[in-house]
Protein backbone atom coordinates (compact mmCIF):
# COMPACT_ATOMS: atom_id res chain seq x y z
CA UNK A 1 0.00 0.00 0.00
CA UNK A 2 1.41 3.46 -0.97
CA UNK A 3 2.41 5.47 2.01
CA UNK A 4 0.60 8.44 2.42
CA UNK A 5 1.11 11.50 4.88
CA UNK A 6 -0.79 14.30 5.24
CA UNK A 7 0.12 17.51 5.92
CA UNK A 8 -2.35 20.53 7.00
CA UNK A 9 -0.57 23.41 6.46
CA UNK A 10 -2.07 26.91 7.79
CA UNK A 11 -1.28 29.94 6.33
CA UNK A 12 -2.68 32.98 7.29
CA UNK A 13 -2.06 35.66 5.08
CA UNK A 14 -3.07 39.52 6.46
CA UNK A 15 -3.30 42.02 4.70
CA UNK A 16 -4.35 45.36 5.60
CA UNK A 17 -8.16 45.42 4.24
CA UNK A 18 -8.65 42.18 4.15
CA UNK A 19 -7.84 38.77 6.00
CA UNK A 20 -7.58 35.45 3.90
CA UNK A 21 -7.37 32.20 5.19
CA UNK A 22 -5.53 29.63 2.93
CA UNK A 23 -6.19 25.89 4.22
CA UNK A 24 -3.77 23.88 1.86
CA UNK A 25 -4.42 19.93 2.52
CA UNK A 26 -1.17 18.69 0.55
CA UNK A 27 -1.39 14.77 -0.21
CA UNK A 28 2.18 13.26 -0.93
CA UNK A 29 3.08 10.56 -2.46
CA UNK A 30 6.39 8.69 -3.51
CA UNK A 31 7.07 12.00 -4.82
CA UNK A 32 8.81 14.57 -2.32
CA UNK A 33 7.95 17.99 -2.58
CA UNK A 34 11.36 19.77 -3.93
CA UNK A 35 13.07 21.76 -0.52
CA UNK A 36 13.16 25.53 -1.40
CA UNK A 37 13.62 28.57 1.01
CA UNK A 38 12.68 32.35 0.09
CA UNK A 39 14.21 34.42 2.41
CA UNK A 40 12.74 37.67 3.79
CA UNK A 41 13.21 40.04 0.97
CA UNK A 42 15.91 43.15 1.54
CA UNK A 43 15.32 47.17 1.09
CA UNK A 44 11.37 48.37 1.35
CA UNK A 45 9.94 45.04 1.25
CA UNK A 46 9.57 44.72 5.12
CA UNK A 47 7.64 47.91 5.40
CA UNK A 48 5.66 47.15 2.31
CA UNK A 49 1.56 46.88 2.21
CA UNK A 50 1.86 43.33 1.23
CA UNK A 51 4.50 41.09 2.60
CA UNK A 52 5.90 39.59 -0.91
CA UNK A 53 8.41 36.64 0.35
CA UNK A 54 5.21 35.23 2.30
CA UNK A 55 3.03 35.32 -1.23
CA UNK A 56 5.56 33.63 -3.03
CA UNK A 57 6.04 31.07 -0.06
CA UNK A 58 2.41 30.31 -0.25
CA UNK A 59 2.24 30.00 -4.25
CA UNK A 60 5.16 27.62 -4.56
CA UNK A 61 3.61 25.34 -1.35
CA UNK A 62 -0.02 25.18 -2.82
CA UNK A 63 1.60 24.24 -5.96
CA UNK A 64 2.77 21.24 -4.10
CA UNK A 65 5.69 20.78 -5.79
CA UNK A 66 7.35 22.30 -3.19
CA UNK A 67 8.19 22.20 0.95
CA UNK A 68 9.23 25.90 1.30
CA UNK A 69 11.91 26.22 4.96
CA UNK A 70 10.23 28.01 7.61
CA UNK A 71 11.97 31.61 7.98
CA UNK A 72 12.15 30.18 12.01
CA UNK A 73 15.34 27.62 10.58
CA UNK A 74 16.78 29.88 8.27
CA UNK A 75 20.79 30.42 9.60
CA UNK A 76 21.03 33.72 7.18
CA UNK A 77 19.15 36.25 5.38
CA UNK A 78 20.84 36.82 2.40
CA UNK A 79 20.20 40.07 0.35
CA UNK A 80 22.91 39.65 -2.49
CA UNK A 81 24.23 37.27 -3.82
CA UNK A 82 27.39 37.46 -1.98
CA UNK A 83 26.08 36.83 1.05
CA UNK A 84 24.80 33.29 0.15
CA UNK A 85 26.66 30.64 1.30
CA UNK A 86 25.64 27.45 0.23
CA UNK A 87 26.76 25.73 3.36
CA UNK A 88 24.10 26.95 5.48
CA UNK A 89 21.23 25.99 2.61
CA UNK A 90 22.69 22.44 2.24
CA UNK A 91 22.73 22.08 6.16
CA UNK A 92 18.92 22.28 6.04
CA UNK A 93 18.21 20.24 2.94
CA UNK A 94 17.43 23.47 0.61
CA UNK A 95 17.63 22.77 -2.87
CA UNK A 96 17.06 26.52 -3.98
CA UNK A 97 17.39 29.69 -2.60
CA UNK A 98 14.97 32.69 -3.09
CA UNK A 99 15.95 36.34 -2.47
CA UNK A 100 14.86 39.65 -3.29
CA UNK A 101 14.62 43.59 -2.66
CA UNK A 102 11.87 45.93 -2.84
CA UNK A 103 13.45 49.46 -3.88
CA UNK A 104 11.41 52.40 -4.51
CA UNK A 105 11.78 53.73 -7.93
CA UNK A 106 10.38 57.26 -9.69
CA UNK A 107 7.38 55.93 -10.97
CA UNK A 108 6.52 53.58 -8.44
CA UNK A 109 8.80 50.33 -6.77
CA UNK A 110 10.84 47.88 -8.39
CA UNK A 111 11.46 44.30 -7.21
CA UNK A 112 14.75 42.69 -7.82
CA UNK A 113 14.92 38.67 -7.76
CA UNK A 114 17.18 35.83 -7.80
CA UNK A 115 16.86 32.10 -7.84
CA UNK A 116 20.14 30.36 -6.62
CA UNK A 117 20.83 26.42 -7.32
CA UNK A 118 22.00 25.42 -3.73
CA UNK A 119 23.26 21.86 -4.81
CA UNK A 120 25.15 22.92 -8.08
CA UNK A 121 26.02 26.28 -6.42
CA UNK A 122 25.40 28.58 -8.83
CA UNK A 123 22.61 31.15 -9.58
CA UNK A 124 19.73 30.21 -12.39
CA UNK A 125 18.37 33.47 -12.55
CA UNK A 126 18.59 37.65 -11.54
CA UNK A 127 15.21 39.56 -12.90
CA UNK A 128 13.30 42.72 -11.77
CA UNK A 129 9.81 43.56 -12.35
CA UNK A 130 8.69 46.88 -12.60
CA UNK A 131 5.21 48.03 -10.28
CA UNK A 132 3.72 49.98 -7.47
CA UNK A 133 1.65 49.82 -4.18
CA UNK A 134 -0.96 48.56 -5.57
CA UNK A 135 0.83 45.91 -7.78
CA UNK A 136 2.83 44.09 -5.05
CA UNK A 137 0.76 40.97 -5.47
CA UNK A 138 0.91 41.35 -9.11
CA UNK A 139 4.88 41.71 -8.51
CA UNK A 140 4.80 38.87 -5.75
CA UNK A 141 3.22 35.97 -8.23
CA UNK A 142 5.77 37.15 -10.81
CA UNK A 143 8.71 36.06 -8.86
CA UNK A 144 6.53 32.43 -8.50
CA UNK A 145 6.00 32.09 -11.96
CA UNK A 146 9.52 32.48 -12.48
CA UNK A 147 10.62 30.40 -9.80
CA UNK A 148 8.45 27.73 -10.69
CA UNK A 149 9.35 27.80 -14.16
CA UNK A 150 13.25 27.54 -13.56
CA UNK A 151 12.68 24.43 -11.74
CA UNK A 152 10.08 22.52 -12.95
CA UNK A 153 9.72 23.77 -16.85
CA UNK A 154 5.73 24.26 -16.81
CA UNK A 155 4.95 27.77 -16.89
CA UNK A 156 3.21 29.52 -13.40
CA UNK A 157 -0.21 30.40 -13.62
CA UNK A 158 0.30 32.08 -9.73
CA UNK A 159 -0.66 35.64 -11.34
CA UNK A 160 -3.98 34.38 -12.98
CA UNK A 161 -7.58 35.01 -12.35
CA UNK A 162 -10.32 33.27 -11.28
CA UNK A 163 -14.09 33.96 -11.56
CA UNK A 164 -16.56 32.57 -9.18
CA UNK A 165 -20.43 32.50 -7.99
CA UNK A 166 -20.88 33.45 -4.14
CA UNK A 167 -24.27 32.72 -2.70
CA UNK A 168 -25.23 34.61 0.43
CA UNK A 169 -28.38 31.67 0.84
CA UNK A 170 -30.48 34.49 2.87
CA UNK A 171 -32.74 36.53 -0.02
CA UNK A 172 -31.64 40.00 -0.46
CA UNK A 173 -30.98 42.45 -3.54
CA UNK A 174 -27.01 40.98 -3.87
CA UNK A 175 -27.80 37.21 -2.39
CA UNK A 176 -26.33 36.23 -5.75
CA UNK A 177 -22.75 37.68 -6.81
CA UNK A 178 -20.16 37.14 -9.88
CA UNK A 179 -16.83 37.62 -7.75
CA UNK A 180 -13.09 38.11 -9.68
CA UNK A 181 -10.34 37.22 -7.48
CA UNK A 182 -6.87 36.31 -8.20
CA UNK A 183 -6.07 32.65 -8.39
CA UNK A 184 -5.10 32.98 -4.71
CA UNK A 185 -8.44 33.68 -3.92
CA UNK A 186 -6.76 37.42 -3.01
CA UNK A 187 -8.48 40.86 -4.29
CA UNK A 188 -12.10 39.50 -4.38
CA UNK A 189 -13.85 41.91 -6.33
CA UNK A 190 -18.26 41.60 -7.23
CA UNK A 191 -18.14 42.44 -10.99
CA UNK A 192 -22.22 41.97 -10.39
CA UNK A 193 -24.75 41.16 -7.97
CA UNK A 194 -28.62 40.60 -7.91
CA UNK A 195 -30.80 39.19 -6.04
CA UNK A 196 -31.37 36.61 -9.03
CA UNK A 197 -29.39 33.53 -9.51
CA UNK A 198 -26.37 33.81 -11.74
CA UNK A 199 -24.14 31.15 -12.83
CA UNK A 200 -22.05 29.98 -15.55
CA UNK A 201 -19.10 32.30 -15.42
CA UNK A 202 -16.77 31.80 -18.96
CA UNK A 203 -13.60 33.95 -19.69
CA UNK A 204 -12.96 35.38 -22.80
CA UNK A 205 -9.20 34.25 -23.74
CA UNK A 206 -8.42 37.95 -24.17
CA UNK A 207 -9.46 38.71 -20.61
CA UNK A 208 -11.35 41.97 -21.77
CA UNK A 209 -14.79 40.28 -21.03
CA UNK A 210 -16.67 37.48 -18.71
CA UNK A 211 -20.03 35.66 -20.03
CA UNK A 212 -21.93 34.56 -17.61
CA UNK A 213 -26.34 33.62 -16.90
CA UNK A 214 -28.20 35.83 -15.19
CA UNK A 215 -31.96 35.55 -14.28
CA UNK A 216 -32.71 39.02 -13.52
CA UNK A 217 -34.95 39.20 -16.17
CA UNK A 218 -37.01 36.89 -14.57
CA UNK A 219 -35.63 33.94 -16.96
CA UNK A 220 -31.76 32.99 -17.81
CA UNK A 221 -30.27 35.11 -20.62
CA UNK A 222 -26.71 35.44 -21.00
CA UNK A 223 -24.67 38.38 -20.17
CA UNK A 224 -21.32 39.73 -21.49
CA UNK A 225 -19.45 41.84 -19.19
CA UNK A 226 -16.52 44.19 -20.18
CA UNK A 227 -13.92 43.82 -17.66
CA UNK A 228 -12.80 47.28 -18.32
CA UNK A 229 -15.84 49.79 -18.96
CA UNK A 230 -18.27 47.41 -16.76
CA UNK A 231 -20.80 47.45 -18.92
CA UNK A 232 -23.13 44.26 -19.32
CA UNK A 233 -25.02 43.63 -22.50
CA UNK A 234 -27.61 41.03 -22.84
CA UNK A 235 -26.98 38.85 -25.67
CA UNK A 236 -29.82 36.05 -25.73
CA UNK A 237 -33.51 36.51 -24.70
CA UNK A 238 -34.61 33.40 -26.17
CA UNK A 239 -37.61 31.14 -25.02
CA UNK A 240 -36.35 28.36 -22.59
CA UNK A 241 -32.80 28.21 -21.40
CA UNK A 242 -30.02 30.53 -22.67
CA UNK A 243 -26.96 29.00 -20.45
CA UNK A 244 -23.77 27.69 -20.92
CA UNK A 245 -21.79 29.96 -22.57
CA UNK A 246 -18.38 29.06 -23.36
CA UNK A 247 -16.05 31.37 -25.96
CA UNK A 248 -14.09 30.63 -28.98
CA UNK A 249 -10.40 30.45 -29.02
CA UNK A 250 -10.52 34.12 -31.01
CA UNK A 251 -13.56 35.20 -28.66
CA UNK A 252 -15.70 35.99 -31.76
CA UNK A 253 -18.31 33.49 -30.68
CA UNK A 254 -19.79 31.83 -27.90
CA UNK A 255 -20.58 28.21 -27.62
CA UNK A 256 -24.15 28.15 -25.78
CA UNK A 257 -27.46 26.42 -24.98
CA UNK A 258 -30.81 27.23 -25.96
CA UNK A 259 -34.17 25.07 -25.80
CA UNK A 260 -35.66 27.63 -28.03
CA UNK A 261 -36.85 24.72 -30.61
CA UNK A 262 -37.60 22.93 -27.73
CA UNK A 263 -34.81 20.67 -26.20
CA UNK A 264 -31.36 21.87 -25.11
CA UNK A 265 -29.42 21.87 -27.86
CA UNK A 266 -25.72 23.60 -28.89
CA UNK A 267 -25.45 26.87 -30.69
CA UNK A 268 -22.72 29.26 -31.60
CA UNK A 269 -23.48 32.47 -31.63
CA UNK A 270 -21.28 35.50 -33.45
CA UNK A 271 -20.88 38.26 -31.25
CA UNK A 272 -20.20 40.57 -33.93
CA UNK A 273 -23.28 39.68 -35.94
CA UNK A 274 -25.57 38.31 -33.63
CA UNK A 275 -25.42 35.27 -36.30
CA UNK A 276 -26.85 31.95 -34.54
CA UNK A 277 -25.78 28.62 -35.81
CA UNK A 278 -27.49 24.98 -34.79
CA UNK A 279 -24.74 23.06 -34.01
CA UNK A 280 -26.64 19.73 -32.74
CA UNK A 281 -29.71 18.48 -33.74
CA UNK A 282 -31.73 15.40 -31.35
CA UNK A 283 -35.12 14.47 -31.43
CA UNK A 284 -37.26 15.81 -28.13
CA UNK A 285 -36.10 13.82 -25.27
CA UNK A 286 -32.39 14.83 -25.35
CA UNK A 287 -30.61 17.14 -23.39
CA UNK A 288 -27.31 18.61 -25.08
CA UNK A 289 -25.26 21.16 -22.93
CA UNK A 290 -22.47 22.74 -21.45
CA UNK A 291 -21.02 22.75 -24.34
CA UNK A 292 -16.29 23.61 -24.66
CA UNK A 293 -14.83 24.55 -27.52
CA UNK A 294 -11.79 22.22 -28.49
CA UNK A 295 -8.09 23.92 -28.14
CA UNK A 296 -7.90 24.31 -32.11
CA UNK A 297 -11.58 25.93 -32.18
CA UNK A 298 -12.76 22.92 -34.85
CA UNK A 299 -15.11 21.47 -32.19
CA UNK A 300 -17.10 21.48 -29.12
CA UNK A 301 -16.94 18.54 -26.50
CA UNK A 302 -20.58 18.72 -24.55
CA UNK A 303 -22.44 16.79 -22.46
CA UNK A 304 -25.52 14.94 -24.23
CA UNK A 305 -27.89 12.09 -23.09
CA UNK A 306 -28.57 10.78 -26.29
CA UNK A 307 -27.30 7.69 -25.35
CA UNK A 308 -29.37 7.35 -22.12
CA UNK A 309 -27.86 8.82 -19.39
CA UNK A 310 -25.32 11.73 -19.82
CA UNK A 311 -21.84 11.32 -21.28
CA UNK A 312 -19.43 13.42 -23.50
CA UNK A 313 -19.60 14.05 -26.86
CA UNK A 314 -17.22 15.90 -29.41
CA UNK A 315 -19.10 17.25 -32.85
CA UNK A 316 -16.77 18.45 -35.46
CA UNK A 317 -18.01 21.94 -36.91
CA UNK A 318 -16.90 21.56 -40.29
CA UNK A 319 -18.38 18.42 -40.73
CA UNK A 320 -21.53 18.18 -37.86
CA UNK A 321 -20.06 14.83 -37.18
CA UNK A 322 -20.82 13.55 -33.50
CA UNK A 323 -18.17 11.26 -31.79
CA UNK A 324 -18.31 9.64 -28.14
CA UNK A 325 -15.96 10.33 -26.01
CA UNK A 326 -16.60 8.71 -22.59
CA UNK A 327 -17.69 4.91 -21.68
CA UNK A 328 -17.01 4.56 -18.09
CA UNK A 329 -19.93 5.63 -15.44
CA UNK A 330 -23.11 6.21 -16.43
CA UNK A 331 -23.24 10.13 -15.86
CA UNK A 332 -20.03 12.21 -16.96
CA UNK A 333 -21.09 15.46 -17.79
CA UNK A 334 -19.65 19.30 -17.31
CA UNK A 335 -16.46 18.40 -19.83
CA UNK A 336 -13.32 20.87 -19.75
CA UNK A 337 -10.29 20.71 -22.24
CA UNK A 338 -7.06 21.01 -21.36
CA UNK A 339 -4.92 23.73 -22.70
CA UNK A 340 -2.77 20.96 -24.33
CA UNK A 341 -6.37 19.69 -25.73
CA UNK A 342 -5.26 15.96 -25.68
CA UNK A 343 -7.28 15.62 -21.95
CA UNK A 344 -9.96 16.92 -20.37
CA UNK A 345 -11.66 16.84 -17.11
CA UNK A 346 -15.45 16.25 -16.18
CA UNK A 347 -17.88 15.21 -13.38
CA UNK A 348 -18.33 11.38 -12.94
CA UNK A 349 -20.59 9.94 -10.91
CA UNK A 350 -19.44 6.82 -8.87
CA UNK A 351 -21.69 4.47 -6.53
CA UNK A 352 -23.84 7.33 -6.54
CA UNK A 353 -21.31 9.99 -5.57
CA UNK A 354 -20.10 12.69 -7.97
CA UNK A 355 -16.38 13.08 -8.22
CA UNK A 356 -14.02 15.24 -10.57
CA UNK A 357 -12.64 12.77 -13.01
CA UNK A 358 -9.85 13.15 -15.87
CA UNK A 359 -9.69 11.25 -19.00
CA UNK A 360 -6.63 11.32 -22.06
CA UNK A 361 -9.02 11.84 -25.32
CA UNK A 362 -7.02 9.29 -26.97
CA UNK A 363 -6.97 6.64 -25.35
CA UNK A 364 -10.42 6.89 -23.55
CA UNK A 365 -8.28 6.11 -19.79
CA UNK A 366 -10.32 7.99 -17.01
CA UNK A 367 -8.68 8.39 -13.53
CA UNK A 368 -10.83 9.76 -10.63
CA UNK A 369 -8.70 12.84 -9.16
CA UNK A 370 -11.34 13.81 -6.04
CA UNK A 371 -12.69 12.16 -3.15
CA UNK A 372 -14.89 14.83 -1.72
CA UNK A 373 -17.97 15.09 -2.06
CA UNK A 374 -20.63 16.76 -4.31
CA UNK A 375 -17.67 17.87 -6.75
CA UNK A 376 -18.61 19.82 -9.55
CA UNK A 377 -17.59 22.33 -12.19
CA UNK A 378 -13.52 21.39 -12.68
CA UNK A 379 -11.89 24.12 -14.48
CA UNK A 380 -8.55 23.41 -15.44
CA UNK A 381 -5.14 26.24 -14.89
CA UNK A 382 -4.12 27.46 -17.98
CA UNK A 383 -0.60 25.47 -17.70
CA UNK A 384 -2.81 22.25 -16.75
CA UNK A 385 -0.99 21.92 -14.14
CA UNK A 386 -4.25 21.96 -11.31
CA UNK A 387 -7.88 22.62 -11.59
CA UNK A 388 -10.05 24.37 -9.44
CA UNK A 389 -13.86 22.54 -8.51
CA UNK A 390 -16.67 23.40 -6.39
CA UNK A 391 -17.55 20.83 -3.92
CA UNK A 392 -18.82 20.97 -0.10
CA UNK A 393 -16.96 21.29 3.01
CA UNK A 394 -18.85 21.62 6.25
CA UNK A 395 -22.55 21.98 4.93
CA UNK A 396 -20.71 25.06 2.73
CA UNK A 397 -20.28 25.44 -0.88
CA UNK A 398 -16.27 25.73 -1.44
CA UNK A 399 -13.42 26.19 -3.96
CA UNK A 400 -10.64 23.51 -4.00
CA UNK A 401 -7.95 22.78 -6.36
CA UNK A 402 -5.67 19.10 -7.16
CA UNK A 403 -3.59 18.85 -9.40
CA UNK A 404 -3.75 16.85 -12.52
CA UNK A 405 -1.58 13.41 -11.00
CA UNK A 406 -4.09 14.51 -8.13
CA UNK A 407 -1.00 14.42 -5.97
CA UNK A 408 -2.17 17.69 -4.55
CA UNK A 409 -5.20 19.24 -2.97
CA UNK A 410 -6.12 22.38 -1.61
CA UNK A 411 -9.04 24.04 -0.12
CA UNK A 412 -10.20 27.73 -0.48
CA UNK A 413 -12.77 28.23 2.07
CA UNK A 414 -15.35 31.09 1.58
CA UNK A 415 -15.75 34.00 3.91
CA UNK A 416 -19.28 33.85 3.51
CA UNK A 417 -22.27 31.68 1.77
CA UNK A 418 -21.51 29.26 -0.44
CA UNK A 419 -19.16 29.60 -3.28
CA UNK A 420 -19.26 27.62 -6.52
CA UNK A 421 -18.37 27.34 -10.40
CA UNK A 422 -14.94 28.33 -10.60
CA UNK A 423 -13.81 29.69 -14.02
CA UNK A 424 -9.69 29.85 -14.22
CA UNK A 425 -8.51 32.89 -16.22
CA UNK A 426 -6.85 31.84 -19.80
CA UNK A 427 -3.38 34.19 -19.46
CA UNK A 428 -4.82 36.34 -22.32
CA UNK A 429 -1.65 36.47 -24.46
CA UNK B 1 -70.38 14.03 -8.80
CA UNK B 2 -68.59 11.05 -10.82
CA UNK B 3 -66.51 8.16 -8.52
CA UNK B 4 -63.37 9.45 -10.43
CA UNK B 5 -63.88 12.65 -9.41
CA UNK B 6 -64.47 12.07 -6.04
CA UNK B 7 -61.37 10.03 -5.67
CA UNK B 8 -59.68 12.66 -7.47
CA UNK B 9 -61.21 15.20 -5.02
CA UNK B 10 -59.88 13.14 -1.54
CA UNK B 11 -56.74 12.62 -2.91
CA UNK B 12 -55.84 16.04 -3.84
CA UNK B 13 -56.89 16.94 0.11
CA UNK B 14 -54.89 14.76 1.35
CA UNK B 15 -51.72 15.78 -0.97
CA UNK B 16 -52.84 19.69 0.27
CA UNK B 17 -52.44 18.36 3.59
CA UNK B 18 -49.04 16.53 3.26
CA UNK B 19 -47.60 19.52 1.51
CA UNK B 20 -48.65 21.78 3.98
CA UNK B 21 -46.56 20.26 6.45
CA UNK B 22 -43.34 19.45 5.06
CA UNK B 23 -43.27 22.96 2.61
CA UNK B 24 -43.34 26.04 3.09
CA UNK B 25 -45.34 26.87 0.08
CA UNK B 26 -48.75 27.92 -0.04
CA UNK B 27 -50.87 27.99 3.33
CA UNK B 28 -53.64 25.86 3.31
CA UNK B 29 -57.04 28.14 4.95
CA UNK B 30 -58.06 26.93 8.43
CA UNK B 31 -61.37 25.43 6.91
CA UNK B 32 -59.66 23.83 4.60
CA UNK B 33 -56.89 22.43 7.49
CA UNK B 34 -60.06 21.10 9.57
CA UNK B 35 -61.47 19.29 7.16
CA UNK B 36 -58.78 17.96 6.06
CA UNK B 37 -57.91 16.49 9.29
CA UNK B 38 -61.46 14.65 9.14
CA UNK B 39 -61.29 13.68 5.78
CA UNK B 40 -59.81 10.28 6.31
CA UNK B 41 -62.49 9.30 8.83
CA UNK B 42 -65.65 10.04 5.82
CA UNK B 43 -67.40 8.04 4.06
CA UNK B 44 -67.55 10.60 1.30
CA UNK B 45 -65.33 13.68 0.53
CA UNK B 46 -66.95 17.04 1.49
CA UNK B 47 -67.95 19.02 -1.82
CA UNK B 48 -66.10 21.57 -2.80
CA UNK B 49 -67.51 24.00 -4.86
CA UNK B 50 -66.29 27.50 -4.76
CA UNK B 51 -62.10 27.80 -5.39
CA UNK B 52 -60.50 24.62 -5.19
CA UNK B 53 -56.83 25.23 -3.53
CA UNK B 54 -55.04 22.63 -5.21
CA UNK B 55 -51.33 22.10 -4.37
CA UNK B 56 -48.88 24.23 -6.69
CA UNK B 57 -46.06 21.85 -5.82
CA UNK B 58 -45.36 19.23 -7.43
CA UNK B 59 -42.70 16.71 -6.95
CA UNK B 60 -40.37 14.65 -9.32
CA UNK B 61 -38.14 11.40 -8.73
CA UNK B 62 -34.50 11.65 -9.34
CA UNK B 63 -33.63 12.05 -12.96
CA UNK B 64 -36.79 12.10 -13.96
CA UNK B 65 -39.47 14.35 -15.09
CA UNK B 66 -42.96 12.06 -14.97
CA UNK B 67 -45.43 13.35 -13.06
CA UNK B 68 -47.26 11.28 -10.49
CA UNK B 69 -50.24 10.81 -9.80
CA UNK B 70 -50.71 13.52 -6.67
CA UNK B 71 -49.24 15.91 -9.63
CA UNK B 72 -51.56 14.85 -12.57
CA UNK B 73 -54.63 15.02 -9.88
CA UNK B 74 -54.13 18.76 -8.60
CA UNK B 75 -53.02 20.09 -12.24
CA UNK B 76 -56.27 18.94 -13.56
CA UNK B 77 -57.76 21.21 -10.93
CA UNK B 78 -55.43 24.05 -11.90
CA UNK B 79 -56.72 23.01 -15.33
CA UNK B 80 -60.64 23.63 -14.86
CA UNK B 81 -59.68 26.65 -12.91
CA UNK B 82 -57.73 28.30 -16.37
CA UNK B 83 -60.29 27.19 -18.59
CA UNK B 84 -63.12 28.77 -16.22
CA UNK B 85 -60.85 32.13 -15.30
CA UNK B 86 -58.11 32.62 -17.69
CA UNK B 87 -54.70 33.81 -16.32
CA UNK B 88 -51.46 33.99 -17.17
CA UNK B 89 -49.15 31.00 -14.88
CA UNK B 90 -45.58 30.39 -14.54
CA UNK B 91 -44.41 26.74 -14.15
CA UNK B 92 -40.94 27.16 -12.15
CA UNK B 93 -39.06 23.92 -12.68
CA UNK B 94 -36.31 22.58 -10.17
CA UNK B 95 -33.56 19.98 -9.80
CA UNK B 96 -32.04 18.76 -6.94
CA UNK B 97 -28.01 19.67 -6.23
CA UNK B 98 -26.67 16.47 -7.69
CA UNK B 99 -24.60 16.51 -10.81
CA UNK B 100 -23.65 19.50 -13.17
CA UNK B 101 -25.29 22.77 -13.44
CA UNK B 102 -26.46 23.31 -16.62
CA UNK B 103 -27.70 19.44 -17.04
CA UNK B 104 -29.90 20.71 -13.92
CA UNK B 105 -31.26 23.60 -15.51
CA UNK B 106 -32.31 21.24 -18.48
CA UNK B 107 -33.53 18.65 -15.85
CA UNK B 108 -35.76 21.50 -14.37
CA UNK B 109 -37.18 22.60 -17.83
CA UNK B 110 -38.20 18.94 -18.80
CA UNK B 111 -40.07 19.05 -14.88
CA UNK B 112 -41.40 22.39 -16.07
CA UNK B 113 -42.39 21.49 -19.80
CA UNK B 114 -44.22 18.41 -18.52
CA UNK B 115 -46.31 20.30 -16.44
CA UNK B 116 -47.22 22.77 -19.04
CA UNK B 117 -47.93 19.89 -21.30
CA UNK B 118 -50.53 18.31 -19.14
CA UNK B 119 -51.94 21.24 -18.77
CA UNK B 120 -52.25 21.96 -22.65
CA UNK B 121 -53.49 18.58 -22.67
CA UNK B 122 -56.26 19.40 -20.11
CA UNK B 123 -57.37 22.19 -22.66
CA UNK B 124 -55.34 25.10 -21.29
CA UNK B 125 -54.26 27.30 -23.75
CA UNK B 126 -50.53 27.76 -24.03
CA UNK B 127 -50.34 31.34 -24.54
CA UNK B 128 -50.78 31.35 -20.84
CA UNK B 129 -48.41 29.39 -19.74
CA UNK B 130 -44.51 30.62 -19.12
CA UNK B 131 -42.11 27.98 -18.36
CA UNK B 132 -38.76 28.82 -16.86
CA UNK B 133 -36.41 26.38 -14.96
CA UNK B 134 -34.04 27.32 -12.09
CA UNK B 135 -31.58 24.23 -12.10
CA UNK B 136 -30.84 23.99 -8.54
CA UNK B 137 -30.10 27.46 -8.07
CA UNK B 138 -32.93 28.51 -6.21
CA UNK B 139 -33.49 25.14 -3.34
CA UNK B 140 -36.20 24.90 -1.61
CA UNK B 141 -34.87 23.21 0.96
CA UNK B 142 -31.05 23.62 1.99
CA UNK B 143 -29.33 20.52 2.69
CA UNK B 144 -27.54 17.50 1.40
CA UNK B 145 -29.58 14.32 2.13
CA UNK B 146 -32.41 12.85 0.36
CA UNK B 147 -35.29 14.48 2.24
CA UNK B 148 -33.75 17.81 0.79
CA UNK B 149 -32.98 16.54 -2.50
CA UNK B 150 -37.12 15.57 -2.86
CA UNK B 151 -38.68 19.08 -1.61
CA UNK B 152 -35.88 20.23 -4.44
CA UNK B 153 -37.05 18.28 -7.06
CA UNK B 154 -40.04 20.44 -7.89
CA UNK B 155 -42.15 21.97 -10.27
CA UNK B 156 -43.83 25.50 -8.94
CA UNK B 157 -47.14 26.84 -10.33
CA UNK B 158 -47.37 30.79 -9.80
Amino acid sequence: MMQRVFITVILMMLGLNARAELVIEITEGLDKPTPIAVVPFGGASATAKENIPEIVTADLLRSGLFRPIPTSDMLSFPQSESEVFYRDWRILGTEFIVIGNLQQSANGCVLEYQLFDVLGQKRIFSKTVNGNERRLRDMAHRVSDDVYQAITGIRGAFGTKILYVEDLVRPGPSRYRMVKADADGARAEILFASSQPLMSPSWANDLSRVAYVSFETSRPAIFVQNLQTGVRTQVTNFKGLNGAPAWSPDDSKLALVLSKDGNPEIYTLELATNRLQRITRTQSAVIDTEPNWTSDGRGIIFTSNRGGNPQIYQVTLASGRVERLTFEGDYNARPRVAPDGKSLVMVHREDGIFHIAWQDILSGDMRILTETWLDESPSIAPNGAMLLYATQHNKKGVLAAVSMDAGVKFRLPSKQGNVREPAWSPYGD
Amino acid sequence: MTNTLKTFLALFIVLGFLAGCSSNQEVEETDIEEVVEEAPEMEEPPEVEEVIEAATVFYFEYDQSILNSEARAALMIHAEQLKSSPRSIRLEGHADERGSREYNMALGERRANAARDFLVLQGVDSYLIETVSYGEERPAMVGSDESSWAQNRRVELK
